[in-house]
């Protein structure tokens, strides 16, 4: 039996949406520009090469923590020992972001709208007979977002530390800037956007409480972090794009097939 | 300076109906309700329309218009071309009774489940406080006029008829958000939003907030910091042993 919009107790109408503005554009950007993401991000992770080029680090294999690190990558120490040398160091640190981003209030609303048509637009129906929307497992697990999100500031905040170190020419001296440099500063400032303006962020520096006016200095945090957090979606393509190309532009040094430009 | 508009209007009833075609007279600067007013008048007696204030403002005369749910009162002309049809439906997600009038009934019965706001006792003078700014948070909410457009456009229920039951939708997760965030409000409504509300079943689309007249960020501003609230009272070990051994966010559970 016909149910949803073409139930039995609705407005008889034969057609499941009657939308004629081109509404599907949202999902098949998106679509296209997360799938090259995760394309991308697949072979970058998995190939274990070409991801340091002195005085840069690839965010995506930031803190380089094992022992299958290229020398001058680990800052951090190389804790991780007991991986085999063909493990990639990306997956070890590549959850972190990862599980951020999956299970971000806004890459939920975008990828249940894009992949699994839940709804594609608003006013158009689902493809899908049963509906539970985040109830059970697996989808229950969202829940944990905000754990990803401590860990996501952990890691913005080694982010900048490569930022900052990234004004060293190759043999680490100070004093040196080229377009590499520029590049990881404006990844960080955007990868700081995104995760501040989190709505987990917005819910743990005021959010939770019941009264502002006892609370003063939270609730000036939590009104910096709403303004932010209004610009949410914005800041997760800006800093998903940002942190490709800084990868891209660190693989091409690396291989050598580009040299930086340096501006001093 | 008027112009013959191309109408499609669905008229029928619970037995069925289908969509008509009409051509009325407008003028500029009307609204779709304008021009359903003057077909009623001159065309078709028996149309069955709701509204009531023409201002956006009673939340009566929601419909569908080229299949995107608006207040017929506030959409104007001027969106669209002189040449252009517009359609107009009623809401797809609740019964019909007629035309484009339909059962909202189960907007209400969501409503009478919500416990209603228990306050703390009032201070000596009999007077309840509360500082301006814990006033302002809740007044995004308080703009709602219950055109219930969004409970119209969630997927949740209008993909999934048998999902009613368990449901509240995006109007009445407002009203939860706006009671657990009210600083006198005794009760803790966060385990009824979740299980008897249905909270975790919205998958923040933000289809609500998409069509809201009032641009009530619904999502951003209520339902998500319900789900946060909720993830403190059920996933979040700290925040739970917290609250047990500082004794903090005392407040009496409500079951239904
Ligand atoms: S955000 Fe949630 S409540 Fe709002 S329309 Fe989407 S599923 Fe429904
Ligand atoms: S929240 Fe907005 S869309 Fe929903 S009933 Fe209220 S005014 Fe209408
Ligand atoms: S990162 Fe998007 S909501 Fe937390
Ligand atoms: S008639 Fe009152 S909102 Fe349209």
């Amino acid at each position: 039996m016909a149910t949803g919009v073409l139930g039995p107790e609705r407005a008889r109408i034969d057609k499941p949406t009657l939308r004629q503005d081109r509404w599907w554009i949202y999902p098949a950007v998106t679509f296209i520009v997360f799938t090259a993401f995760v394309v991308y991000s697949t072979w970058r992770a998995f190939s274990g090469a070409n991801y340091y080029a002195s005085p840069y680090l690839s965010p995506f294999y930031s803190p380089c923590l094992s022992t299958a690190c290229v020398p001058g990558a680990s800052d951090f120490g190389q804790p991780i020992s007991f991986l085999p040398a063909w493990f990639s160091p990306a997956l070890v640190i590549l959850v972190f972001p990862l599980g951020f981003r999956l299970t971000c209030y806004y890459y939920r609303k975008a990828y249940y709208r894009a992949f699994w048509l839940s709804p594609a637009a608003c006013a158009v129906p689902e493809p899908h007979k049963k509906y539970t929307g985040e109830r059970r497992f697996p989808l229950i697990l969202q829940n944990i977002h905000r754990w990803f999100f401590y860990a996501a500031f952990l890691i913005a905040i080694i982010l900048s530390y490569d930022a900052v170190i990234a004004f060293r020419d190759e043999n680490h001296e100070w004093g040196h800037m080229g377009l590499g440099t520029l590049i990881l500063l404006v990844n960080v400032v955007l990868i700081w956007l995104y995760t501040l303006s989190c709505h987990s962020c917005r819910h743990i520096t005021g959010g939770r409480l019941r009264n502002f006016s006892k609370h003063p200095l939270r609730y000036r945090f939590w009104t910096f972090v709403s303004k932010l957090n209004g610009h949410h979606a914005r800041f997760a393509w800006a800093s998903l794009i940002s942190v490709a190309l800084a990868d891209f532009y660190i693989y091409l040094l690396a291989t050598n097939t580009i040299s930086d430009v340096r501006f001093f | 300076m008027g112009y013959d508009l191309s109408m499609r209007v669905w008229r029928g009833n619970e037995d069925g109906g289908a969509l008509q075609d009409f051509t009325v007279s407008v003028e500029e600067g009307e609204v779709v309700l304008d021009a359903l007013h003057r077909l009623q008048a001159t065309q078709a007696g028996d149309l069955a329309i709701r509204w009531n204030c023409k201002a956006g403002k009673c939340g009566s005369c929601s419909a569908e218009i080229n299949g995107r749910p608006r207040l017929m009162c506030m959409t104007r002309l001027s969106e669209y071309e002189p040449s252009e049809t517009i359609t107009v439906t009623p809401m797809r997600t609740f019964p019909i009774i007629k035309d484009l009038v339909t059962d909202v009934s189960y907007n209400y019965e969501k409503a009478k489940e919500i416990p209603a706001f228990a306050p703390t006792p009032p201070d000596p003078d009999g007077k309840h406080r509360m500082m301006q700014v814990d006033v302002e948070r809740g007044q995004e909410f308080r703009k709602c006029i219950e055109c219930f457009l969004c409970q119209d456009t969630c997927h949740v229920v209008r993909d999934h008829e048998d999902n009613k039951s368990a449901f509240a939708g995006p109007r009445f997760f407002l009203r939860y958000a706006e009671l657990d965030m009210h600083p006198l409000d005794t009760h803790d409504r966060r385990q009824l939003a979740q299980a008897a509300a249905g909270l975790s079943m919205c998958n923040i689309t933000k289809c609500c907030t998409e069509v809201c007249p009032e641009h009530i960020k619904i999502t951003d501003n209520a339902i998500i910091p319900m789900k946060e609230r909720v993830v403190d009272r059920k996933y979040d070990p700290l925040v739970w042993l917290g609250s047990k051994i500082f004794r903090r966010d005392q407040r009496e559970e409500v079951e239904s």
